[in-house]
């Protein structure tokens, strides 16, 4: 479980977020949602510890994150960032392999090697895995970035904004394969997420943030209904039944 | 296959070291020996250090264009030289044995250095540009300060100085060479010892830092070495500034895969092999009727020319 208690964040005098106090369930998919500008990266970047937290209080599975060490940290929690540009020429599967980096310092053992050719084959990249990184697409470099969070092996994964440059066959394949690796692998995961329709198809659970304050949290089947997308992102949604599933229409 | 480019290198490094070492022996062959490999023993010291420096400190700011020079050492060592000369005076600088002068500006230069980045970085969250920018200004600062300092002493004096502002790999003392020798290799260990680190650190930091890497603890460490780097091949024969940059492109472009194990030892033969060509050249070519400086500066600025109009650099 993730506990965020009175986590507020400025830069300058410009409030990011503002006491926000909640939990986040161990198990399932936590889909992050809320207009430009909320806090939602925020928001992934300080669990991640990638700032320093200003005010209140974050634990990971009771591992605070101000007194854990960092590397016990990285064991724990995994992080796909938004802004991947990496300066330097390497290959698919050589940064697949930087994801081991918290279990084996850079020196590659057998298991290192299975468990990287296991994160290509999950995540499509076994024939590219010789590419340089700048000579793919951004969709398969994103693809990329999340196989070496996979292989990092982590009870958390936190991603922000995956779908971002993916076609429709590989944002489904990757809801997909976050889903089995929660339901089989006991996997939480924390996404942002920009299409409502997305969280309420895969998500088990929902965070609604607006200009850095909590709207709703909860299950996903409760929170995320017309009225509270609608006071998120100022739009009028039709809730419609598609099957077993409930989607939002909002075009 | 990585290796055959090192081998390349060393072979290339061992062959030009024996052309400079031997081209046009005659006359008292053992002090001509003595003087030229010790010569030899400093390009290589120097150039090694500085190609590796410049590996390192694009690798911790994430860019590939920039150099320590930019931080304004050089300006740094040449105020240090000055203010030297300012304060106690041309004729007691030059009855200073060299070695303590060597050691007083290196050492200064260091806790210059160290102080400033302790400074700098140790506020969370400040990025290295804002310390690059800090480099750019206060690079300027210490010419103006130095050329002011410069107007208010003794013409004579003055001449002392400006030798000393022009690489020179003529007039460095023995002592001072086995001390920085001993520098550089323990720095270079250090750096292979951590290779593996700097690859992650190359990543980015967000990446290193979700990888459970301090980012900004290595990265003022490894400031620590650069400017060690940097100080001693500085005050031992003073400011190169384009060799670093040359070495550096050169050197992405050589190595196989963007392993610090090899950018390393690539930039480390590059800069030996370059200062030694360039002496050599200027020496036996030129029939030192130009300054090393020069020379480098005119096949690195040549190289440099054509590597970008072939698209090589980003």
């Amino acid at each position: 479980m993730i506990n965020i208690s009175n986590v507020s964040h400025q830069i300058g005098t410009s409030v990011i977020l503002d006491d926000i106090c909640l939990e986040i369930p161990s198990n399932g998919i936590t889909a992050i949602i809320g207009p430009n500008g909320a806090g939602k990266s925020t928001l992934v970047n300080l669990i991640a510890r990638q700032a320093a937290l200003q005010n209140g209080r974050i634990a990971i599975d009771d591992l605070d994150l101000s007194s854990t060490a960092t590397e016990a940290l990285a064991l724990k929690m995994a992080l796909v960032s938004q802004s991947v540009g990496v300066a330097s020429r390497i290959r698919v599967k050589e940064l697949i392999a930087f994801g081991r980096w918290p279990h084996n310092k850079g020196v590659l053992r057998e298991t290192d090697k299975n468990v990287i050719n296991l994160a290509l084959e999950r995540f499509d990249l076994v024939e590219l895995q010789n590419r340089f990184l700048d000579q793919i697409s951004g969709g398969q470099r994103q693809r990329a970035f999340i196989a070496m969070a996979f292989a990092q092996e982590t009870d958390w994964m936190l991603l922000d904004e995956p779908l971002n440059n993916l076609d429709m066959f590989h944002a489904r394949a990757l809801m997909q394969e976050l889903r089995s690796l929660t339901d089989h692998g006991n996997k939480g995961i924390v996404m942002v997420i920009h299409d409502v329709n997305y969280a309420a198809r895969w998500s088990d659970n929902c965070i609604g943030l607006q200009s850095g304050k909590l709207i709703f949290s909860g299950p996903t089947n409760e929170v995320l209904t017309p009225k509270n997308i609608k006071d998120l992102f100022k739009i009028e949604v039709s809730r419609v039944s598609c099957g077993s599933q409930q989607l939002f229409d909002h075009y | 296959m990585a290796n055959r480019q090192i081998w390349l290198l060393v072979a290339g490094l061992l062959l030009s070291s024996m052309i400079y070492l031997l081209w046009g022996l005659s006359g008292n062959i053992s002090f001509i020996l003595e003087l030229r490999s010790k010569k030899l023993l400093t390009l290589i010291a120097v150039g090694g250090a500085i190609g590796v420096a410049t590996i390192l400190f694009q690798t911790i700011s994430a860019n590939r264009i920039l150099t320590p020079a930019i931080m304004g050492f050089d300006a740094l060592y040449i105020l240090l030289q000055t203010l030297f000369v300012f304060i106690l005076g041309g004729m007691s600088i030059a009855l200073l044995p060299n070695s303590v002068v060597f050691m007083g500006t290196s050492g200064m230069m260091v806790i210059c250095a160290t102080i400033l980045y302790q400074f700098l970085l140790k506020k969370d969250g400040q990025d290295l540009h804002v310390l690059i920018l800090v480099g750019v200004i206060f690079g300027l600062f210490f010419r103006s300060i130095t050329s002011f300092m410069q107007r208010l002493i003794d013409p004579s004096e003055f001449a002392m100085i400006q030798s000393s502002m022009f690489a020179s790999f003529s007039s460095v003392d023995g002592f001072s060479l086995i001390i920085s020798c001993i520098l550089i290799l323990t720095c270079l260990a250090v750096i292979f010892k951590h290779s593996r680190l700097l690859d992650v650190l190359a990543l980015g930091r967000e990446m290193a830092v979700s990888l459970g890497v301090s980012y900004i603890a290595h990265q003022r460490y490894f400031l620590i070495i650069i400017s060690l780097l940097v100080c001693i091949s500085t005050a031992l024969v003073g400011p190169i500034t384009f060799l670093g940059l040359l070495v550096s492109a050169i050197t992405y472009h050589l190595a196989p895969k963007f392993k610090h194990a090899q950018l390393v030892s690539i930039s480390f033969l590059l800069g030996a092999l370059f200062l030694v060509l360039g002496q050599t050249a200027f020496e036996r070519v030129l029939r030192l009727q130009s300054t090393l400086s020069i020379v480098i500066e005119f096949i690195g600025g040549t190289l440099f020319l054509y590597l970008v109009i072939r698209g090589r650099l980003k």
